[in-house]
């Protein structure tokens, strides 16, 4: 009777969901597991930065979910990235034990290089891996619901809300980046030995970091159809287009957004915690409020409001960073720069948009609330 | 029971103002709205209609004034979510629709059903809910256009979509601000007809401009001027009173 079908996708979608999830699951370890010098043989630093966009997939699927639906542009997403990723990191230092520098069982070294005596109480229980997994999903979220409570309630909305997110991300990088916050201040946390008893350095271990983070995405994207499709879905994308409506309506806006923007801290704090034991190291400067806008264009190039969009968006653009970085590291900015004005100006509806006009695929209705393009019958 | 408030009244104001800046958008306003009534309510630009319906959905506060509805539901101490779900619904004097969302969707909508966010999550649809939005297509309608994007609507379309919103959410009471402000002819007596064919069922406060549109609703007619009621009762007799003649109908 209309575009929606029951359950989160038809058999093909399926199909197509699970094939692709097997082939980056079995096929990237298996070729990396192939002998070095053999045709086909994935170089093992590949691996880790593939489970790196992985995880940057998972953090602009999370922006899209609030802004692409939602109607809420967060430029603080870094932050909920980077509170999952020193969650983890804590969890890693306590996991060093006497390897460290000054051999302290207990201290990680830049307390102890700080004269510190004891631990400070917030870092009780990052010895243990289930309460670090714990404090992943909940400090991020937990920070968000609080935030959320009083921005939503406060009905700040729009460019607003989006400078008070940046306020926040900043906050944190500075009150991060003072040595006495306790979190090793401008160098953070790194140096990392083993997770769960597996050397972070073993390409098995890389493996199934890897695969954990490609595991993760899918689990995120499953959690975003089902929220984006089911009738809060569509909630969503009408109080994006007509706020005040929906509350004649009798839904409560302030709790449709609280709920949709603490999933979504939850899903950057998990793709932050997946992040820091594949690079090794987490440190104020992910809370850098540059960071976080950089998330919100990669959401844009890839298509917002399309959940695909984001995945695509943050694997093409940080591919592209990747490369020039590597070959033309001073035109990374202007590049990037200029990808923003051209989306902005020439494809709203980013690469996924550019791609329907081209006709292959029709989108999904017209998620973006951009002046005059209104649906056509 | 609030002294005042008589059982068969549905919409109670009383002495209600409200200022912005020192202008007083109410002063003093005072109206009585009973149940299954239909009533007009006209005023030149500036007389206070779309805050008198901001002050009954909540969106504004009255600085002074009971606003009670059903007996003794306090609205001013409600906040716009609330009163909804007390059953008082809005239409906007600019269409406002889900442009974005398809017409079965906006319905779905409005649909009277738990509120709450994980309840919405969860939201199937049955069949009774599926044929009721059908239904509400029909009569506004529609019919044929379910699948179409509300934007792609005409503005008629958009103003009947809306009124069908607040239908299927079960109102009691609907606020209808300009309904039909840029309809043609034939959809301005159209809307007469789906409004008057509510009368009984449902209350229903029309603030309109459009003269023709209220002589054929042929109902009770207030006088709003400079925030409070300048004169009551049937089209033929407001419009021959000569304080509205002068302030209205006279220019």
């Amino acid at each position: 009777m209309r575009r929606r079908t029951e359950g989160l996708f038809t058999p093909r979608g399926w199909a197509g969901f699970l094939a692709l999830g097997a082939i980056l699951i079995v096929a990237v370890p298996l070729l990396n597991a192939l002998p070095a010098g053999a045709a086909l043989q994935l170089p093992d630093y590949l691996v880790p930065l593939l489970g790196k966009y992985a995880c940057y997939a998972l953090l602009a699927l999370a922006l899209d979910l609030v802004w692409g639906y939602a109607g809420i542009l967060s430029l603080g997403h870094g932050a909920f990235f980077a509170l999952g990723g020193y969650a983890m990191g804590m969890y890693l230092m306590r996991q060093i034990g006497t390897r460290g520098v000054y051999r302290d069982p207990i201290l990680p070294d830049f307390m102890v290089f700080l004269n510190w005596k004891y631990l400070p109480w917030y870092w009780y229980g990052f010895d243990h891996f289930a309460f670090a997994v714990a404090m992943v999903v909940l400090v991020p979220g937990v920070l968000a619901f609080v935030f959320g409570w009083f921005a939503f309630r406060s009905r700040v909305t729009g460019v607003y809300l989006s400078i008070i997110t940046q306020a926040l991300t900043y906050a944190l990088w500075l009150a991060f980046f003072r040595n006495d916050m306790g979190f090793g201040g401008n160098n953070g946390l790194t140096d990392f030995k083993d997770l769960l008893g597996f050397d972070l350095h073993a390409a098995s271990t890389r493996r199934g970091l890897y695969i954990a983070s490609v595991v993760a995405l899918g689990l995120g994207y499953l959690a975003c159809r089902f929220i984006t499709r089911s009738k809060l879905g569509r909630l969503l994308l009408a109080l994006r287009d007509a706020e005040s409506r929906v509350r004649f309506l009798g839904y409560s806006v302030d709790h449709a957004k609280l709920f949709t923007f603490t999933v979504s801290a939850v899903l950057a704090g998990v793709a932050g915690a997946l992040y820091v034991p594949q690079v090794g190291i987490i440190n104020p400067s992910e809370f850098s409020p540059g960071n976080s806008i950089e998330i919100a264009i990669w959401v844009a190039v890839g298509g917002r409001g399309t959940l695909v969009g984001a995945v695509i968006g943050a694997v093409v653009v940080n591919f592209a960073k990747t490369w020039l970085t590597g070959s033309m590291p001073e035109a990374w900015l202007f590049v990037l720069g200029a990808l923003f004005i051209l989306v902005t100006l020439a494809f709203p509806r980013g690469i996924l948009g550019l791609w329907g006009q081209l006709g292959f695929k029709p989108p999904r209705p017209p998620a973006a609330a951009v002046p005059g393009e209104e649906g056509a019958p | 029971m609030t002294p005042g408030a008589a059982p068969e009244t549905l919409l109670y104001l009383d002495g209600v103002s409200v200022s912005f800046d020192g202008f007083k958008a109410l002063n003093n306003l005072s109206l009585l709205v009973e149940r299954g009534e239909i009533r007009s309510v006209i005023g030149p630009n500036g007389a206070g209609k779309t805050t008198m319906m901001d002050v009954i959905t909540g969106k504004t506060r009255p600085d002074s004034g009971t606003v009670l509805f059903d007996g003794d539901h306090d609205l001013t101490r409600l906040d716009e979510a609330a009163i909804a779900n007390l059953g008082i619904g809005r239409k906007f004097q600019k269409p406002t629709v889900f442009e974005n969302l398809t017409v079965f969707e906006n319905l779905e909508l409005a649909q009277k059903c738990p509120r709450g966010i994980l309840r919405t999550l969860a939201a199937a649809l049955p069949g009774r809910q599926r044929h009721e939005i059908a239904e509400t297509i029909r009569m506004i309608g529609l019919a044929g256009r379910e699948r179409a994007v509300a934007g792609a609507l005409s503005h008629g379309q958009k103003q009947w979509l809306e009124i069908g919103m607040l239908l299927i959410q079960d109102q009691r009471l609907l606020l209808l601000d300009e309904p039909v402000a840029g309809m043609t002819d034939r959809e301005t007596e159209a809307t007469a007809e789906l409004v008057l064919s509510l009368a009984g069922a449902r209350t229903v406060v029309v603030v309109e401009h459009d003269m023709e549109f209220v002589r054929s609703l042929n109902t009770r007619v207030t006088v709003l001027h400079e925030g409070s009621v300048l004169a009551d009762g049937s089209i033929d007799f407001v419009q021959n009173q000569p304080a509205v003649i002068e302030v209205y109908l006279g220019r």
